[in-house]
């Protein structure tokens, strides 16, 4: 099996365009800045210059690589071998800056000044406008109003880092508002402005592009499990999955080795079975937001469905065409973990390892409690950030129990 | 040939297009603004299918796009409206809308329905050049559906001859970097519209910015005409009778 993408961005080879998950459904406002990044990406992130700072970057200055740490207690719970590829221990705490380091040397070879970005808890803000400082570019970052409120330490955050922050008041003052807002600043922006897009959505080719800085993670982690058990593969990853980055990036490598189980846990919100979730996967159906096609929460006329999660992180109401592909192929699966399940998650891993993880990150740690693992599987787990942005929601479930 | 095409061919200059966003201000004012127009003397009708995340659009459009929606609009609710028997009408019109609730609605059952609503073409922002001619020309061809493309200060010349080629009616041209509803100044633009007159064959209408008199006559000095849309739903929004809005705001353009 070869995941690759064709020339137009779809994942996939049949023929048939309902089976296929990408491409790029812009309007001819951005043509040219979405021909331009397709014509010059790959050679610009495989040329050497590009690689050499790329790579001196992740290491001096975001601290990789992650640690593959493995988790004796919570192994010994679960009656089996556990490791935690941190991420939390990035620069700015999460897995973001892999991409946003990577797009910023990308902005700067294509001449760019200016670059804008969206976020929803503010960790892909923090990790762009750290970048922008890093590189003295000016930095515009679009946010939901209610978001804005609700992420108040992460705005100071990238306000300090030099960035701006303007709040979104169209639609449901959320994530997909703020990705709209900053489509529409790059339509009035063509020609300096780069849009560094902080998951594996949006038109071809970011899937492709933030897909491929991401997969560093899974990189690193075949030498890495190779040092501490002996073989490159373990029997199972999971991740979580929003729009899909960090779970695309620790499956990156794994995707051909079709003995390693590759799991995502989706925003269950309430539960799937309420309307309060960001289920996309299990619940979705195929159609076009953002510029690229892949499953999307939507009614039955192709209006776009607010998701709900208690993670800011995973409430997108799409998810990236890799993930929708490797669902129809059955060679990842996707799973549903409640905002509940979450929290019992994060609070177990806290008690038993010392690591508070990012609410996000607990989503992927409820799966252990969903599969059956042997004593000697080995499972990765991707723990995609620190949980300091989600300390208030912690605090409150303990005032709530 | 249908009514665009008559349009196009009887009329060169000063062709006034006016969008509006179906089920706004209220469900059922479809008829009446249709009715309105053509009794007014416009050229040529958008009729915009409401979507919950315009991308292209700027905030006029985008509120109107919400109210619809929240007002009940679908495009099954739509069509209803349009029933041939609602629809004697002699101007030419145009559905624009977003491609996501035509792709749920079934694209070939949308042209069925286009044609026998009297549609004469659509424009559908987010579905590019390659796209349509890859997976939908053969669709729209077949029921007779003009699909109309956009083009924008930043379209390189040879991109404008492709477009200009796979046209097959007017072509609608962006008139400054912006959404809909942007401030344009036409005349810093003049370098771009004649770009458009040199290099393309096919009719083209200057949209986005053109909001009142002046600015539609200097729009048709470049163009075969123009078309406008956030500044026809500001004043049908406003208090007063929806006729007699409409009627008021096409001769404030037109004389």
């Amino acid at each position: 099996m070869k995941i690759q993408i064709d020339k137009n961005g779809y994942y996939g080879e049949s023929c048939l365009s309902s089976d296929r998950f990408g491409g790029a459904f812009i309007p001819e406002m951005m043509h040219e800045n979405i021909k331009e990044l397709q014509d010059n990406y790959m050679e610009i992130i495989e040329g050497p210059s590009f690689i050499k700072e790329y790579k001196s970057l992740l290491k001096d200055y975001v601290g990789r690589p992650s640690p593959l740490f493995y988790a004796e207690s919570l192994s010994m719970h679960y009656e089996t071998n556990i490791y935690l590829k941190r991420e939390d221990l990035n620069h700015t705490g999460s897995h973001k800056i892999n991409n946003t380091i990577g797009q910023i040397l990308l902005a700067e070879k294509l001449g760019k000044k200016r670059i804008i970005a969206e976020t929803g808890a503010g960790q892909h803000g923090v990790a762009t406008a750290t970048v922008c400082a890093l590189k003295n570019m000016e930095c515009v970052i679009y946010m939901g109003e209610e978001d804005v409120q609700r992420q108040a330490s992460n705005v100071a955050r990238i306000k300090m880092l030099g960035g701006k922050v303007i709040p979104v008041t169209s639609g449901n003052k959320t994530l997909k508002d703020a990705t709209n807002e900053a489509l529409r600043d790059w339509i009035f922006n063509p020609i300096d402005t780069h849009y560094i897009i902080g998951s594996v959505v949006g038109p071809h080719p970011y899937p492709d592009m933030v897909t491929r800085f991401q997969s560093v993670i899974s990189e690193e982690m075949k030498l890495q499990l190779i040092e501490k058990t002996g073989k490159p593969n373990p029997g199972y990853i999971l991740a979580c999955i929003g729009g899909g980055s960090n779970a695309a990036g620790i499956f990156y490598h794994y995707l051909n080795d079709e003995n390693v189980k590759l799991i995502a846990a989706e925003g269950g919100g309430k539960g799937v079975e309420t309307n309060e979730h960001a289920a996309t996967i299990s619940k979705g159906k195929t159609g076009i937001l953002h510029a690229s096609k892949s499953l999307l929460m939507q009614t039955e006329d192709g209006q776009i469905i607010e998701p709900y999660s208690i993670s800011a992180g995973l409430d997108y109401p799409g998810v990236g065409p890799l993930h929708a592909y490797l669902n129809k192929i059955k060679r990842a699966s996707y799973i549903s973990v409640t905002d509940q399940e979450a929290l019992v998650a994060a609070f177990r891993l806290t008690q038993l390892e010392g690591i508070i993880p990012a609410l996000e990150s607990a989503h992927a740690l409820a799966l252990l409690e969903k599969l059956e693992f042997k004593p000697n599987d080995i499972v990765v787990i991707n723990l995609s950030g620190r949980g300091d942005k989600d300390l208030n929601t912690y605090l409150k479930h303990v005032k709530d129990e | 040939m249908n009514k665009l095409d008559r349009l196009l061919k009887n009329k060169t200059t000063n062709l006034l297009s006016i969008y509006f966003t179906a089920g706004y201000p209220k469900l059922n004012d479809t008829k009446e603004i249709i009715d309105a127009l053509e009794a007014n003397g416009a050229d040529l009708i958008e009729i915009g299918i409401p979507f919950s995340d315009p991308v292209a659009d700027g905030p006029v459009i985008q509120f109107s796009n919400s109210a619809a929606l929240e007002n009940g609009m679908s495009l099954k609710k739509l069509f209803e409206q349009l029933m041939p028997k609602n629809n004697e009408g002699r101007i030419p019109k145009i559905m624009m809308g977003y491609f996501n609730p035509i792709f749920q609605f079934g694209v070939e059952k949308f042209c069925k329905e286009c044609n026998t609503s009297g549609i004469d073409g659509v424009i559908i922002p987010d579905l590019p050049l390659d796209e349509f001619e890859s997976s939908y020309k053969s669709i729209f061809n077949k029921y007779n559906i003009h699909f109309i493309f956009l083009v924008t200060p930043q379209t390189s010349v040879k991109r404008l001859m492709k477009i200009d080629n796979a046209s097959t009616s007017f072509i609608y041209a962006v008139s400054t970097n912006s959404t809909t509803g942007g401030v344009a100044d036409f005349k810093a633009q003049e370098e771009y519209f004649k770009c458009l007159k040199d290099t393309i064959s096919k009719p083209f209408l200057i949209g986005f910015g053109v909001k009142n008199k002046s600015t539609f006559h200097s729009a048709c000095n470049y163009a075969n005409g123009a078309i406008i849309g956030s500044s026809f739903i500001t004043a049908i929004a406003e208090t007063g009778e929806l006729k007699e809005k409409i009627r008021n705001f096409i001769h404030q353009i037109k004389n």
